[in-house]
């Protein structure tokens, strides 16, 4: 495989991770504005980790992702007490605040970057990815999934079914915060350096649009709404400045003609109603 | 003197949010618009008044067309989907400024002289910014007034309260809403062209840098309430000049984010209580 496929196909694996985080809070009908920040605690916590405390990088990844779920709950837990908008935007201050403080955190280099030594290459990255898109799907697949869904469609029929809406609520925006920031370890171990600045606002709008792109309904949605916006420049080969552009022209037109993103749950439905259709058929078939 | 400008982008989100129940993420897009065109068209040779009055007009035409895409098609999708599109909207335009403009600092000449300057004992108080402050006091004051007197502003107080009931009563709530937008889209181009005509720096960034402080100005006001929006613009531009004095400049984002998360997670509603549009104006 040439280096640069294998460069576009880690940061396919590093966004689809990072899609992840910002799908599980949204499948719950929270924003979760902050994703770079939780990517930038998980990254540097890792950094330090392995840097410092030659902890191995397998170990401190998790360990990075687990210290962006702590603040995760720290924050939704006082914030959830009300609906609505509240979240987003402790997220969207939580996000500018880790910014600016690590900016300031003479530690880990502050605004000069903090180099790693660790290095992991594509196939633990991808490794990292492939677990994340089986973990969310095996756990959309029980209870919890479908608890999830009925508090995103109906907050209020949720409460009267039973469900601890709260509870829900919170469990999938600090499991979002923990992906996010393995997310960030990922990155800071292959590229072996960070900086604060990479984790801005940009950043963590760019990563709640691929997941809105692709879809919030099923499990499938922020794999290709990912996908799409990694190879889609890269196969147009557009500037920097006209790659923001044309992604961001594409998100506008995509929500007014598919506002509820490219896949929903009634295409999955329609898809597999298709193949158990074949799959009968093949049955009725004499032998 | 930031405190105004934060005060008035705060202005435009709170409309929005206690009109439409939209967080407008275009806002901080159309303040970097209000000052990259003044900036433009100053240094192409254009006297300042007219360059300013051009960077208005740009704002309100940009407004609509954020209007167009994010809420007239929108109707009946998900919470979320206005606000994705605005969020598209804010990296469209200043990926289209870096495109056109180059994404360096630009500086504007020097347009008043020292005359400008008030010299009262001690202090120097610059004319344009005195004015500055008082066009932004003058302007909400109108808002004010014509959402509690005016029947655009009844209108927009039944909205506030109930889309649907608006709706049914007989307010033509397809031609409102893009006043919404209009009167946002010029609350905040206006704050950018005070910006530019006051700092005299502009860059296709500074929408990032400054226009988001103007969330935390309507947060820490309450969401919805206008003059609340004003006091919150105060308070962050005077934290920040307590900030820088008494830790240093880089301490800046901290303190104001910092106290953002504060207010959101011990006093959600802002300091001023959320007084929404419809209830008390």
């Amino acid at each position: 495989m040439s280096g640069y496929a294998e460069g576009v196909l880690v940061l396919l694996a590093i966004n689809v991770v990072l899609a992840y985080g910002a799908f599980l809070p949204v499948a719950a009908g929270q924003l979760n504005l902050g994703v770079a920040g939780f990517a930038a605690i998980g990254g540097y916590a890792s950094a330090y980790l392995s840097a410092r405390t030659a902890t191995p990088v397998l170990v401190a990844i998790p360990l990075g992702g687990i210290a962006a779920g702590v603040v995760a709950l720290a924050v939704a837990v006082p914030v959830l007490r009300t609906r609505g908008i509240y979240l987003a935007l402790a997220t969207f201050a939580l996000g500018e605040l880790v910014r600016a403080t690590i900016l300031n955190l003479e530690v880990v280099g502050g605004a000069a970057g903090y180099p790693v030594p660790a290095y992991i290459g594509l196939p633990v990255i991808a490794g990292f990815a492939v677990a994340v898109v089986v973990l969310v799907g095996l756990l959309f697949a029980t209870r919890f999934g479908i608890a999830i869904t009925a508090v995103h469609d109906d907050e209020r029929v949720a409460d009267l079914m039973g469900l601890d809406v709260r509870a829900f609520q919170i469990a999938a925006f600090v499991f979002g915060s923990v992906i996010a920031g393995i997310g960030g370890g990922l990155y800071a171990h292959h590229f072996n350096y960070i900086e604060a600045q990479y984790f801005n606002i940009s950043m963590s709008i760019s990563i709640v649009l691929y997941v809105l792109f692709g879809g919030t309904q099923s499990v499938v949605g922020p794999l290709l709404g990912a996908t799409v916006f990694t190879l889609l420049p890269e196969l147009l080969r557009a500037s920097a400045q006209w790659r923001y552009v044309l992604f961001a022209a594409i998100v506008i037109v995509a929500m007014v003609v598919r506002p509820q993103g490219l896949v929903t749950a009634a295409l999955v439905r329609r898809l597999l109603g298709l193949a158990q259709d074949f799959s009968l058929r093949g049955r009725e078939r004499p032998a | 003197m930031l405190g105004s400008i934060y005060a008035m982008v705060g202005v435009a989100m709170t409309l929005s949010i206690g009109i439409l129940r939209f967080l407008n993420f275009s806002i901080p897009a159309l303040f970097m618009i209000g000052g990259m065109v003044t900036w433009a068209l100053v240094h192409a040779g254009v006297p300042w008044p007219v360059a300013a009055l051009a960077a208005l007009a740009a704002g309100a035409a940009v407004a609509l067309i954020v209007e167009a895409f994010t809420w007239r098609w929108m109707r009946g999708a998900g919470p979320f989907v206005p606000l994705v599109s605005s969020m598209a909207f804010l990296i469209l335009f200043e990926h289209l400024a870096v495109a056109h403009w180059g994404s360096d600092l630009q500086t504007m000449p020097q347009l008043f002289g020292a005359g400008a300057d008030w010299r009262v004992g001690n202090l120097v108080v610059s004319i344009p910014q005195l004015a500055g402050l008082a066009i932004s006091v003058v302007m909400v004051a109108a808002l004010s007034l014509a959402l509690k007197r005016t029947q655009m502003g009844r209108a927009l107080r039944t909205i506030a309260e109930d889309a649907d009931t608006a709706l049914l009563l007989g307010v033509d709530v397809g031609r409102i809403v893009p006043l919404v937008f209009l009167i946002s889209g010029v609350f905040a181009a206006l704050a950018g062209i005070l910006f530019a005509l006051n700092y005299r720096q502009v860059d296709p960034y500074m929408g990032e840098a400054l226009g988001l402080k103007g969330i935390s100005a309507m947060v820490v006001g309450g969401m919805g309430n206008v003059w609340g929006a004003i006091a919150g613009g105060m308070i962050i531009g005077l934290v920040e000049v307590l900030s820088i004095d008494f830790f240093g400049a880089d301490f800046v984002d901290i303190t104001v984010y910092g106290l953002l998360l504060l207010i959101l997670i011990v006093r959600p509603t802002g300091l001023f209580g959320g007084a929404e549009i419809g209830v008390r104006a």
